[in-house]
């Protein structure tokens, strides 16, 4: 098949991928294209049926379906071009994008690659559960899609691995279906989810969430039939003694997401240990020219709503980029202290506006963001909490910013 | 006497402290905006819900269109509504803000499609 000219590859139709579309195309970048490896658009939003999405962005509280369908039309009235049931197999780093489809393999090069592949969830195998390997065992995301797409139950009695938000809201889904949901059991001292969601999916439903706890072993042979969990120490260290078995017939994995970056990884671009996603400047640009990444597959978030206005600012950049064909150099580090997981992005120019994002490391509460260079204070924040479950995002001014120095960010209480 | 409630309408989660003597609401405190306030008041008398399941639909090319309620429920009525929503059959096609069960058990909600499910 003939290789096909685009201004603009986006790889991943979900909400990162849609809304970058539809800015690019609002910004006179229309001869793009939306690749998608799943019959239809809408990525992960269209399994997450409950509702709390668009808060932010639309002031109203709207399920998954409903927060993909308002940048989906857009993405129709627009005739913005899309392709479904396309699987990328290959970005290179001068721009050309492989995909295979029922069609055959298609080959585009193009001026911008959008990355917007969002994110995996972190397996079993990822955590190391030892014990048997019967059926009953699915990640969180995965039991949803079940239910929720295919209208499979999952199981009958349930015990949940993981306090993300995912996990506690396939708790309730699962409760609300008939299953009896046992505990979720966490491995840190805290949460890893949202306290709404122990408020709306646990707490409503009597499902104990139990902190510092952890699965030791899996038992049953052709199904699930138990499982045996443990206290933990502040080293994570199993407490002899303190083992416990809970019988069940299904175990849900709600333990980490993990941005997905193999094809990234293939074009050269370098990946940020701390987030697993690419290391990009304030253009939302990898460290290769023209390619871009932006939503989950760059930093996992805790609401759609900040995928969507990422996505967008990313979009205004790559619409500059393809314009111009280059971006002005960010040639300066954005470096954190120890209560900082990480900040996106990692480089700066000190020129241009933008939002700095990042988690802490633990809860902690009346703290301060410190944002300064040199030395030199450039913004504070105050903050009443700050919870390792939540973004925090931070608007800079560049005229509160130099272009000689590093950024410093720090957290004190 | 004095309750803590974590507000469930927004992702900022805000802690909320209220202090009732009789049942009479004396202070409350932690809510960022009025709607936390509200909410409290709400949990104190008569706590409601949103829920979200899915509703089976024939000759579509899904087998399920998702739906919620278009306004909460009170917090009992949480399975009674459930058990409704098990019994809808939808026909495709099936659009987006259709509505499943108008007033369910006569609660003043409806139960509203959430999802496009085209017909094969």
């Amino acid at each position: 098949m003939a290789v096909q000219q685009r201004d603009v590859i986006i790889i991943g139709g979900g909400p990162a991928g849609l809304a970058a579309a539809v800015e690019l195309y609002k910004k006179g970048i229309k001869n793009l294209l939306i690749i998608e490896r799943e019959r239809s658009l809408g990525g992960i939003l269209r399994q997450c049926i409950h509702d709390g999405f668009g808060l932010t962005r639309f002031q109203q509280t709207l399920s998954g379906p409903e927060y993909a369908q308002r940048f989906i039309d857009e993405v129709e009235e627009l005739e913005i071009p899309y392709i479904t049931n396309a699987t990328v197999i290959d970005i290179t780093c001068n721009k050309t994008v492989r995909a295979v489809s029922p069609k055959g393999i298609l080959e585009y090069r193009a001026k911008a690659v959008v990355l917007t592949m969002g994110c995996r969830e972190r397996t079993r195998g990822a955590i190391s559960i030892p014990g048997t390997r019967p059926s009953g065992i699915y990640t969180a995301g995965v039991a949803q899609s079940y239910i929720n797409l295919n209208n499979k139950m999952v199981g009958k009695e349930v015990v949940i691995l993981g306090s993300g938000d995912i996990g506690m809201i396939m708790a309730r889904r699962l409760t609300l279906e008939g299953a009896k949901v046992k505990a979720v059991f966490e491995i840190q001292p805290y949460p890893s989810g949202l306290p709404r969601n122990i408020e709306q999916c646990l707490n409503d439903y009597g499902i104990p969430l139990c902190l510092n706890h952890t699965i030791t072993q899996i038992k049953g042979t052709s199904r699930l039939e138990g499982v045996t969990v443990a206290r933990v120490d502040e080293q994570r260290k199993v407490i002899p003694g303190t083992e416990k078995d809970y019988s069940c017939d299904t175990l849900i994995l709600s333990v980490g997401l993990i941005p997905e970056n193999e094809l990234s990884l293939a074009a050269g671009i370098d990946l940020d240990g701390r987030t697993k996603g690419a290391v990009v400047d304030e253009n939302g640009q990898t460290n290769v020219k023209g390619i871009f990444a932006a939503g989950n597959v760059l930093q996992v978030h805790d609401l759609v709503d900040f995928v969507s206005t990422e996505a967008e600012r990313m979009a205004d950049a790559a619409a500059r980029y393809v314009s111009c064909n280059s971006l002005e150099a960010c040639g300066l580090n954005v470096r954190t202290d120890g209560n900082i997981v990480y900040t996106v992005p990692q480089k700066i120019s000190g020129k241009k506006d933008f939002v700095l994002s990042l988690r802490v490391k633990k809860p902690m509460r009346n703290c301060e963001i410190r944002i300064s260079q040199n030395g030199e204070v450039k913004k504070t924040v105050k903050m009443k909490k700050a919870l390792p479950a939540s973004m925090i995002q931070v608007p800079l001014r560049k005229e509160a910013l130099s272009d000689r120095a590093d950024l410093e960010v720090a957290v004190t209480c | 006497m004095l309750k803590e409630y974590t507000c469930i309408l927004c992702p900022n989660g805000c802690e909320i402290k209220v202090q009732t003597e009789d049942e009479k609401v004396i202070t409350i405190d932690g809510a960022s905006c009025s709607k936390g306030e509200e909410y409290v008041r709400q949990e104190l008398t008569d706590p409601q819900r949103n829920i979200a399941s899915s509703v089976l639909v024939e000759n579509g090319e899904l087998p399920l269109a998702s739906v919620r309620l278009d306004r909460m429920i009170p917090k009992d009525k949480i399975f009674d509504v459930m058990e409704e929503i098990k019994r809808v059959k939808l026909k495709a096609p099936v659009r987006a803000g259709q509505v499943a069960i108008r007033n369910v058990l006569n609660s003043g909600s409806s139960v509203i499609v959430t999802k496009n499910v085209k017909a094969i």
